[in-house]
């Protein structure tokens, strides 16, 4: 550094450049790295939005030649008997199979870590196992089950739920395990347990809580897998929004895209959800799990132990 | 302010701990060999041993955090070996920070009365209470990721020490700290347990921490207690060669023992354990215990403990002084820097021993 009439210049002391053209450098750099962002955004935006559109032009149609625009189509997703059942089945079905492979999977998964690790390998093979049957193959398989619950208890579209927890255990394991990798159970709950709480309070108010942002990751992907799914309720002759979508598109082919779309939206709509509510967990440092993009800065001790530091430095807020 | 919050969390008396014939396995290796510990109501006892020598499994055992192969646990002279870790009633500090990340200082240290159902407005004073006693009721709301690691094991022991719990357990609550921290806060953990007067089992692989706070302390090996004493015992008059090379620094020095004393470096010494067979043994001298002469150029130095300084380090009032005496190896000596000012490493010396008891081994064998 050389001081000039009382003001310091930055010099670059490989180059003995002064400062001002380096930080040019960096802003032309920046402003260039910015730009690409923009045209990357721009390109796939274009490629997203492009079908989108087409869906929401065509379905917008009206019928002959020259007839104005027409939002029928739409008011009819929310009238159509034949469709109404079908979305409420499926959300329906999407709600079940959330909350049963949720209830299933996190005590499972929190028990397997803290009492019998060894078997975790399993537990992850057993999970993924579904990824590598094709859904037509597992039909197979579900065929008598399903024979056997028509029979006995009857053939509510809503045993299907059964079959789609199998479907979502690897996205349920995956996002779980995620959440449960970037937490200590072991000590958080070996410190919950020496105050006192028992299995359940240890999951509900110390484990769950820590995992927020994975376990409605877990949720979402259920209910987009629930609420796309067409091969298995189709071959088992159930009719859910998927299967409705396709019979309809045969004798209907506006409110069959308009469902599509509305579909896609539902699910776009949930992602804005999550990532809000990820977003608060963010704000009030509740949720540690890399899912939720949290990044733990904790000073460091040196600077702000009261014990090592006699006059307290207020620590940076990340809020 | 002190006393109020003395008279809080003492409102049960200290409690004798025994631990009674623990055992316990993993597969082949055995961690805990048939251990023995009582603890006196109100003490604090340290565990201190190497790496994979039981005193976590012990310490756990005891929080019932493990279940043991054999023997018992005895709090106030009830049996918990079976009782759930939940319902023990102990408070536990851990060597991970164990903070709940989604609550705050305050909520952590509250965390337990609040499984007591202790009313809000009275929950929410305690904490306070046990927050100022570790002096962070400025933190009270703030989260884990927004203290440092020093602050968050305050914490820690606030919120143990809030349940009101019969026995407090420490498994190397300062091993994640830095130098400076770990020694202030090592002092403010022996504070709070005097302030309170509960009986604490502190685990460490530090004897520094072990020997500062401890009221005694016990050194461990392969899961088996080797000396329960307090510390100036155990570092002055260590029981067997394995406490003496574990705890401090020492210098396996030639001796012969007869007439119930020791003959080291030609200086008769007492011995720790008078019981000691007669004979040519390994005498074990702390470095402060020895002394060294400067010898001219013309002395040949031809008696024992003669020998060359091969290495001088600066340790502040104290320095310590590397001797390379044939037959024997390298022996260190700790003395004040000012009477070693003079010494350059090449120079001639003569080490002797001051006549402190000393305790005698058998070759290198140790007992």
């Amino acid at each position: 550094m050389t001081a000039t009439t009382g003001t310091l210049t930055a010099v670059d002391t490989r180059t003995g450049v002064a400062g001002p053209p380096r930080r040019g450098l960096q802003a032309r750099r920046r402003r260039r790295l910015q730009a690409f962002r923009g045209v990357v955004l721009v390109v796939l935006g274009l490629f997203f939005l492009l079908p989108l559109g087409a869906m929401f032009e065509f379905s917008t149609r009206g019928v002959g030649e020259g007839a104005p625009r027409t939002m029928e189509a739409w008011k009819r997703i929310v009238t159509d008997q034949e469709l109404n059942p079908a979305i409420i089945a499926s959300l329906e079905l999407a709600v079940i199979t959330s909350v049963v492979a949720l209830v299933l999977m996190v005590p499972t998964m929190v028990w397997v870590r803290l009492r019998v690790p060894r078997l975790s390998r399993v537990v992850e093979f057993l999970c993924l196992l579904p990824l590598t049957v094709p859904a037509i193959v597992l039909v197979v398989g579900l065929g008598p089950i399903y024979r056997w619950l028509d029979g006995h208890i009857g053939g509510s579209i809503l045993t299907l739920f059964f079959a789609y927890v199998v479907l979502v255990l690897p996205f349920v394991y995956r996002t779980l395990d995620t959440g449960l990798s970037a937490i200590d159970v072991r000590t958080l709950s070996e410190a919950a347990r020496s105050l006192g709480s028992s299995w359940p309070t240890v999951m509900l108010r110390v484990i769950v809580p820590n995992m927020v942002a994975a376990v409605l990751n877990a949720a979402l992907l259920c209910v987009a897998i629930v609420m796309g799914e067409f091969t298995i309720a189709n071959l088992l002759q159930y009719v859910n929004l998927q299967v409705a979508i396709l019979q309809l598109g045969q004798a209907d082919a506006s409110l069959s895209i308009a469902t599509s779309l509305a579909s896609l939206i539902f699910a776009f709509l949930l992602l804005l959800i999550l990532s809000f509510a990820g977003r608060r967990t963010r704000r009030t440092g509740k949720d540690p799990s890399p899912a939720s993009g949290s990044t733990p800065s904790a000073p460091a001790d040196g600077a702000q132990d009261p014990v090592s530091a006699p006059v307290l430095t207020p620590i940076v807020e990340e809020i | 302010m002190a006393t109020d919050i003395q008279l809080a969390t003492s409102q049960r008396s200290a409690v004798e701990v025994r631990l009674e014939g623990l055992r316990r396995t993993y597969g082949t290796v055995t961690a805990l060999d048939g251990l023995d510990l009582t603890l006196h109501p109100g003490e604090l006892v340290a565990l201190l041993g190497p790496s994979g020598c039981g005193k976590t499994t012990a310490l756990r055992l005891l929080a019932g955090l493990e279940d043991s192969d054999g023997g018992r646990v005895v709090v106030a002279g009830q049996d918990v070996t079976h009782v759930p870790t939940n319902k023990r009633d102990m408070g536990m500090v851990f060597q991970a920070y164990s903070l709940f990340p989604h609550m705050t200082a305050l909520d952590n240290v509250a965390f337990g009365l609040r499984l007591r159902k202790v009313p809000a407005a009275q929950r929410r004073a305690r904490a306070s209470e046990m927050l100022e006693l570790v002096g962070l009721s400025a933190q009270a709301n703030r989260f884990a990721h927004q203290m440092s690691g020093g602050q968050q094991q305050r914490v820690a022991l606030a919120r143990a020490l809030a349940i009101q719990p019969t026995v407090l357990l420490l498994d190397e609550p300062l091993s994640a700290l830095d130098a400076k921290v770990r020694t202030q806060l090592r002092d403010e953990i022996r504070r709070v347990q005097l302030e309170v007067g509960i009986t604490t089992l502190f685990v460490t692989h530090d004897q520094e921490e072990a020997l500062a706070i401890a009221d005694r302390v016990g050194v461990m090996r392969a899961g088996r207690l080797e000396q329960l004493d307090v510390p100036v015992a155990v570092y002055g008059s260590p029981a067997t060669s394995f406490v003496a090379q574990f705890v401090g620094l020492t210098n396996p020095v030639p001796a012969i023992v007869e007439n119930g004393s020791a003959l080291v470096l030609g200086v008769r010494v007492p011995l720790v354990d008078p019981a000691t067979p007669a004979g040519a043994g390994t005498a074990l001298v702390r470095p402060e215990a020895m002394d060294l002469r400067q010898l001219d150029a013309a002395q040949a130095g031809t008696e024992a403990g003669a020998g060359t300084v091969s290495a001088i380090s600066f340790l502040g009032a104290v320095s310590r002084v590397s001797v390379d005496v044939p037959g024997t190896g390298t022996m260190i000596a700790q003395l004040p820097t000012a009477d070693v000012v003079d010494l350059r490493p090449g120079d001639r010396v003569v080490l002797t021993v001051r006549p402190d008891p000393v305790l005698v081994t058998r070759a290198a064998a140790a007992r």
